[in-house]
């Protein structure tokens, strides 16, 4: 029931209502057994046609109404065939029948899809349609039933879509308050670019006249949402890059990476693309080697789909011990042999083609002595010193920021777009001088990251400043949404500190002690205490060997995965609140210290990571049946281990801290101990 | 719920008491209320809601296993009956002599679930009925009639993946499908080029969670979408410069907790919203405060406090609108 009051009944409405009630079940008995008997006389289609204006929603009543269609079509006699008349009078009774359950009900979805089923066996006329559905939407504009009929009708009757593009402008000029319509606006407007409609092709012809249209509307009240969204599709539609690029890798293009000899060597490469991607595989990129570096067979996503896309991409390669020569530098070159079976996952293919080759060598230095007993790694201001800039470490990953600068022409940005962006972002400062609105600040927002994502020079962000201050502002604004402001602030400032070599250095820090650095490399990224309540720019990151990133307001670490070289992580004092929350760390294989004391895990009843880790219920993990063997036991909080047993099993773990999480007593503890037999050190205690 | 449990979360983080004066959850007077509604017959509303009188028991059921409750009720008389609801096809009507459609054939399969007891289908002819109506472009059918709607498409694989029988679909086109109803705001409608409804996102962003495909989902933008849904009272509209309704306290909210954003919204005058809307003498939750209530909001709210971390309840799972406990029981085993 919707929008009816709560009152109590008196005795004189309860009387009322048992006599319909008594009144409709009746008509719905005789309804059924005329259903099952199937009778289709005049008077029991007259009966089922009083049920359903009482009650639009009875499908099976329609069903019954299809049955009689077909059986009175078909027992039709000879005269009645060559008389089109009666066809037509059989589907104008459907038609009327319709008509009055929409009348009582127009949002029934069985009385708009009997219309559709009628109408589509031919001899309707366009006309009584577009009428009904005028007197449709004038009486509730936002119907979407007679929205989606609209749609149907003129993809029935072929009706052009600059013709409805017409009607929304109408309907918008009436009241652009009409979500529905600025909806169906951006569903034309597509249709007629792919279609390269002219006059519409290329988007930037009518990009210019949307943006004024929607203006209006906005302007006109800045409170109303309905053409918000469509202004920040209109943005999207300007500075969407229309394929899939690679953006970054590991290791980068031209450096020279030297790598520790241990029984072998093996080291990833990683690429990281702008966006989700598919059909990487040993035939669209290629690595050539010197024969003697082995290389895993294929490419494979950084991702728990089991679709084969992702994002970020790793491959194996290993040189054997045999052929180690600290002397001997291998050349190693990646290239897109077909770049058009790189697509994104709506199938656009990565049309640039692209190549980069760098250099590894090894060294003898830094071998782990196997007898030596395993220190445990802190992350406190006493481990580190100030970063020595000579470092060979810091020379890698500053070649890895000229890379990045060097991709500073941007294939798809143009003049257009940054004019029309630039103008946008006048017209909406000079909103926010009269106008405290929220969406117009966050669109402002949007549109000054935009402009900067164009201009960007790899050196600096220009914007970033201002777009700080008004996501600051937004979280006082409209504290109901603060999480949302937070986080989009967390993203800018992390562009910001990632955006040059000179900006990152100031969170390095260098180890003091150099008896671990075979695990923990030499530099440490500190991203401690920031309020970060969510990470990215993990383009920029792809060299990271241990990362802190404790004390900030973590939930999640999505994104993760692509730093494939991690050994240590941090996560302690955050707010992970599930063990499904920790799923990227699957895909770190080289992780070797992991720090998640003090987080939320087992504290919440809500799991918001659970669809979007892998598990039996996503059918993107089957359940392991050695795991009630393993954890020993079945009473019914051994399924809260299952996640743990499905993640942790798969890593190396040699020091791990998790106190200060609702989830660990001490019968978790001895889960752990059986979980991960080469633990070294648990919650700062050394085992034996 | 103890005393305590109640006070730690009435006084939150910052220890000031933020919505005590609201009341609290009258689960005893909603379990009354669903128990009686089941017996009554004698008004227009029980006759109005013939035609979906199992959709009526799946949603009045699971409120009592989220309230804990489920014991009150005759297992054996409702599996019985559920079963009498099926059709020679093995699809399920909404009630005796019925026709069948997936819209009834998943509440009976999610009754079936709550009560550990799907067993007693015949799986095989169960699932051909499901499996046969989808299309070759990917989507479903409701039933033999044909309409096509992204809620069938949910319905379909909700269905056979607690049946476990996914595998009788062609999954990847059936995601296609779904994945082809995607708009410019992120969110899902009924077919290609309908307009975003929070109903029909849930049930999208259902079917690709189920099937393990949410990395499809442009998660900022649906849940920035999504969150922009809460309006001043604390409720959640279905579209934009729409009225709240308890309804979409679930459909938003296990949309959000899908995609990992349901942290965007305000919860805490989500929960005063809902508890706002019960109607404290007779038991049952409404659309609105003070408006008529039903069993399907009843369910709504009580899913939607659930979903909310409200102490002394289930916790339900998003995707399978059921409890936690028995999506765990069918799936880590």
């Amino acid at each position: 029931m919707h929008g009816r009051p709560r009152k109590s009944a008196t005795p004189v409405d309860e009387n009322a209502s048992a006599l319909k009630a008594a009144k409709i079940r009746s008509l719905q008995t005789q309804f059924l057994q005329n259903h099952h008997n199937n009778i289709y006389t005049k008077e029991a289609l007259e009966l089922n046609a009083k049920l359903l204006e009482i009650n639009p929603e009875f499908m099976t009543a329609w069903n019954y109404r299809k049955l009689a269609f077909e059986h009175n079509i078909s027992s039709q006699s000879e005269v009645e065939k060559a008389d089109s008349d009666h066809v037509k009078s059989i589907i104008d009774e459907e038609l009327r029948v319709v008509e009055n359950a929409l009348r009582k009900n127009f949002k029934s979805y069985g009385a708009w899809d009997h219309r559709k089923w009628v109408v589509s066996k031919g001899n309707s006329s366009t006309e009584r349609e577009l009428k009904l559905l005028n007197l449709f939407q004038k009486q509730d504009t936002r119907n979407f039933h007679a929205w989606n009929y609209r749609r149907f009708i003129a993809g029935l009757k072929n009706i052009s879509d600059e013709k409805e593009l017409q009607f929304t402008t109408d309907m918008i000029n009436d009241n652009f308050s009409n979500y529905s319509a600025w909806h169906n606006r951006s569903v034309l407007l597509t249709h007629l670019l792919e279609k390269k409609v002219e006059g519409y092709f290329p988007k930037e012809i009518f990009l210019t006249e949307e943006y004024e249209f929607v203006r209006n509307a906005v302007f006109t009240d800045p409170d109303d949402q309905s053409g918000w969204f469509y202004h920040l599709w209109l943005l999207d539609q300007t500075v969407k890059v229309d394929m899939p690029i690679m953006v970054s890798s590991w290791p980068p293009c031209g450096s020279d990476i030297n790598l520790p000899i241990a029984n072998k060597v093996t080291f990833p490469i990683v690429l990281y693309f702008n966006e989700t991607v598919k059909g990487l595989n040993s035939h669209t990129v290629t690595v050539e080697t010197e024969s003697d570096v082995s290389k895993d067979i294929t490419w494979s996503p950084l991702s728990t789909n089991k679709f084969g896309c992702g994002q970020a991409w790793v491959r194996h390669l290993s040189i054997p011990h045999e052929e180690l020569n600290s002397s001997k530098t291998y050349e190693v070159k990646i290239r897109s042999e077909d770049s058009q079976g790189i697509t994104s996952l709506s199938g656009v293919p990565c049309s640039q083609p692209w190549s980069f080759a760098f250099r590894v060598s090894v060294c003898h230095d830094l071998q782990p002595d196997e007898g030596k007993s395993f220190g445990r790694i802190t992350f406190t201001d006493e481990s580190f010193c100030t970063i020595d800039t000579s470092l060979k470490s810091i020379q890698l990953f500053k070649s890895y920021f000229e890379v990045t600068k060097s991709d500073d022409e941007h294939p798809t940005s143009s003049k257009w777009k940054l004019e029309m962006i630039a103008s946008e972002i006048a017209q909406y400062q000079e909103l926010l001088t009269w106008a405290e609105c929220k969406i117009g600040k966050l669109t402002l927002a949007r549109l000054l990251m935009a402009h900067d994502a164009m201009m960007s020079t790899g050196t600096s962000i220009t914007h970033a400043e201002e777009v700080l201050e008004l996501y600051s502002e937004l979280m006082k604004l409209d504290p109901s949404h603060y999480q949302y402001y937070k986080n989009e602030h967390s993203l800018v400032l992390l562009k910001q500190m990632t955006s040059c070599i000179e900006s990152l250095l100031k969170y390095c820090w260098q180890y003091k002690e150099s008896n671990s650095l075979n695990i923990t490399g030499s530099i440490c990224l500190r991203l401690n205490s920031l309020s970060l309540s969510r990470i990215g720019s993990f383009e920029r990151l792809l060299w990271v060997q241990s990362l802190d990133l404790s004390h900030n307001q973590l939930h999640s670490i999505e994104g993760l995965e692509a730093l494939q070289l991690l050994s240590c992580l941090n996560l302690s004092h955050n707010k992970l609140a599930s063990f499904t929350a920790l799923e990227p760390l699957r895909f770190l294989k080289s992780l070797k210290v992991l720090n998640v004391s003090h987080n939320e895990i087992g504290a919440h009843t809500v799991d918001t990571r659970r669809y979007l880790c892998s598990s039996p219920m996503s059918h993107t993990l089957s359940y392991d049946p050695n795991f009630e063997e393993f954890a020993n036991g079945d009473d019914a909080k051994l399924v809260n281990f299952w996640e743990a047993y499905s993640i942790f099993g798969g890593l190396n773990l040699m020091q791990l801290d998790i106190v200060g999480n609702v989830v660990v007593d001490e019968r978790f503890v001895l889960f752990l101990f059986k979980l991960l037999p080469q633990l070294k050190w648990l919650d700062g205690e050394e085992l034996h | 719920m103890t005393k305590n449990d109640m006070f730690t979360y009435l006084l939150g983080v910052d220890g000031d008491i933020k919505f005590y004066r609201m009341g609290q959850l009258a689960a005893e007077k909603h379990t009354k209320y669903i128990l009686q509604i089941e017996k009554k017959k004698d008004d227009i509303e029980s006759a109005l809601t013939e035609h979906l009188r199992i959709n009526g028991a799946y949603w009045g059921l699971t409120t009592l296993d989220i309230l804990g409750n489920l014991k009150a009720v005759e297992q054996e008389a409702v599996i019985s009956w559920v079963m009498s609801c099926q059709h020679e096809s093995g699809g399920f009507g909404g009630n005796i002599g019925h026709d069948p459609h997936l819209l009834y054939t998943l509440s009976a399969i999610q009754i079936l679930s709550l009560f550990n007891k799907t067993q007693i289908l015949n799986i095989p002819k169960v699932s051909t009925y499901i499996s046969t109506l989808q299309n070759k472009d990917g989507s479903f059918s409701g039933d033999k009639w044909g309409e096509i709607d992204t809620r069938f498409s949910y319905l379909a694989i909700c269905s056979l993946s607690l049946l476990k029988s996914l595998d009788k679909i062609n999954v990847e086109k059936a995601v296609e499908y779904i994945i082809s109803c995607k708009n410019l705001d992120g969110g899902f409608g009924c077919t290609p080029g309908a307009e975003s409804h929070s109903g029909q996102i849930f049930c999208c962003v259902g079917a690709l969670a189920i099937t393990g495909c949410l990395h499809y989902v442009d998660k900022d933008l649906l849940g920035w979408w999504l969150c922009e849904r809460q309006v001043k009272s604390g409720g959640l509209n279905g579209r934009p410069e729409k009225l709240p309704d308890v309804c979409y306290s679930w459909w938003v909210l296990s949309s959000l907790i899908m995609i990992d954003r349901v942290d965007w919204i305000d919860k805490e005058k989500l929960v005063k919203f809902i508890l706002e809307c019960q109607d404290f003498e007779n038991g049952g939750i409404s659309d609105r405060p003070d408006d008529a209530v039903d069993v399907f909001h009843t369910y709504f709210g009580v899913a939607g406090l659930s979903l909310l971390e409200y102490p002394g309840l289930k916790a339900i799972d998003p995707a399978y609108a059921l409890p936690v406990d028995v999506i765990n029981r069918l799936f880590l085993k």
